[in-house]
């Protein structure tokens, strides 16, 4: 029974996946869906930015590749595979790769989930929900204008941000600095 | 002496400016001159800031129909042109992204959009991408606003619309209307430059 109810709910959103992006403005009144959600034993962790700001300044002896994007935003998606490589390539080398969405939470169930679930993403993903963006983004880094998608790498003290896009090369070229130290 | 007066001079010239290239490149800080354009707007006609004999200044938007942020404005946007329109500050929206990496950005699309959501504004296409990096406009939506001096269209303030994107019923600061109200009244704008979240500019 639980688990035709867990078919019924990925069935759900797999049709609502559908509809389309731009209805995004008419349908601010959506009902926020819980955190706690599971589909298919599956768990989005939602944070605002006094919950994010640990994660990416983490102390410990790992280099930490944080990368900002949403599934609506097409040179995030189109570098989201790069992300997953150096999370499977240098693991070992004490690499982690953490992807944070910036999805709207209207988009968790209908977008976000069924993304990640459809492409397999391997990577730490976590949703960032705070609207006060006039103070996270210059806490976040100082120099990023707020575009998307944004990239931080760092490890303890050592850190760059990049408002870019990148290619692989351009990537793995910018963590081999990090792995040098 | 002399020699070294002058040369400290060059030195301090060669060092200001080396300052300037570092940040100066990135488009209009506040207090610089902003460039006028003549831009095709949604009704086939070229619309430049000039046109508006009677505007006191300019409320620049560089937005789009495809960037969520975008579009989670569009409604607040409609808003400001009508507030602030026949107050003399009017909304002229420039859409900056490349239609042929986005083509629901494209002049009939945004016709469309236009028609659908009731724009009260212009809606202009950044043709060939030469204003928005003069502006330094980084995403969408990215405002400037601009006041009518003697030395040409001013920019008085550049970031967000608010200080909520997700929904208009929770903004606690309205960082445009502030900035133009104090234009208006001729006051001290409080908050002259914001960080807005939003979609790179597509090249």
């Amino acid at each position: 029974m639980k688990r035709l109810l867990v078919l019924l709910l990925v069935l759900i959103t797999a049709c609502k996946n559908e509809v389309s992006d731009s209805q995004i403005a008419e349908s601010k009144n959506v009902i926020k869906t819980s955190e706690e959600v599971v589909v298919d034993d599956f768990q989005l962790d939602v944070y605002d930015y006094d919950g994010l700001e640990p994660l990416i300044n983490k102390d410990d002896d790992k280099i930490h590749v944080v990368n900002f994007w949403a599934t609506w935003c097409a040179p995030c998606v189109k570098e989201l595979p790069y992300f997953e490589d150096i999370n499977q390539n240098y693991k070992d080398k004490d690499v982690e790769v953490l992807l944070v969405s910036l999805d709207f939470p209207n988009k968790y169930e209908t977008s976000l989930k069924p993304f990640i679930k459809k492409y397999d993403i391997k990577s730490k993903v976590v949703a960032f929900d705070d609207t006060d963006q006039n103070r996270w983004i210059p806490a976040i880094n100082e120099n990023w204008s707020g575009a998307l998608p944004a990239t931080i790498i760092y490890k303890g003290d050592k850190r760059q941000f990049y408002e870019q896009s990148f290619t692989q090369e351009e990537l793995e070229t910018e963590l081999k600095q990090f792995l040098k130290t | 002496m002399k020699t070294l007066k002058f040369l400290s001079v060059v030195v301090l010239v060669l060092t200001l400016s080396a300052f300037a290239s570092n940040t100066g490149d990135n488009g209009y800080k506040i207090g610089d001159i902003a460039t006028d354009f003549s831009l095709e707007n949604i009704d086939g006609n070229k619309v430049s800031l000039c046109d508006y004999k009677d505007a006191k200044g300019f409320i620049v938007i560089f937005t789009c129909n495809t960037c969520p942020y975008a579009v989670a404005y569009e409604d607040r946007i409609n808003a400001l042109n009508e507030k602030y329109v026949t107050k003399g500050y009017p909304v002229i929206a420039i859409m900056p992204n490349n239609t042929e990496v986005k083509p629901d950005d494209n002049m009939e699309a945004m016709k469309a959009r236009a028609k659908a959501k009731g724009f009260t504004f212009p809606y202009l296409m950044d043709e060939g991408q030469k204003i928005y990096p003069q502006y330094g406009a980084t995403k969408t939506p990215h405002v400037y606003i601009l006041q009518k001096t003697k030395k040409g269209n001013e920019v008085k303030y550049i970031g967000a619309i608010d200080d909520n994107y997700k929904d208009a019923e929770a903004v606690t600061t309205t960082y445009v209307e502030d900035a133009v109200n104090a234009l208006l009244n001729k006051q001290h704008i409080e908050i002259k430059e914001t960080r807005a979240i939003g979609c790179s500019i597509k090249v």
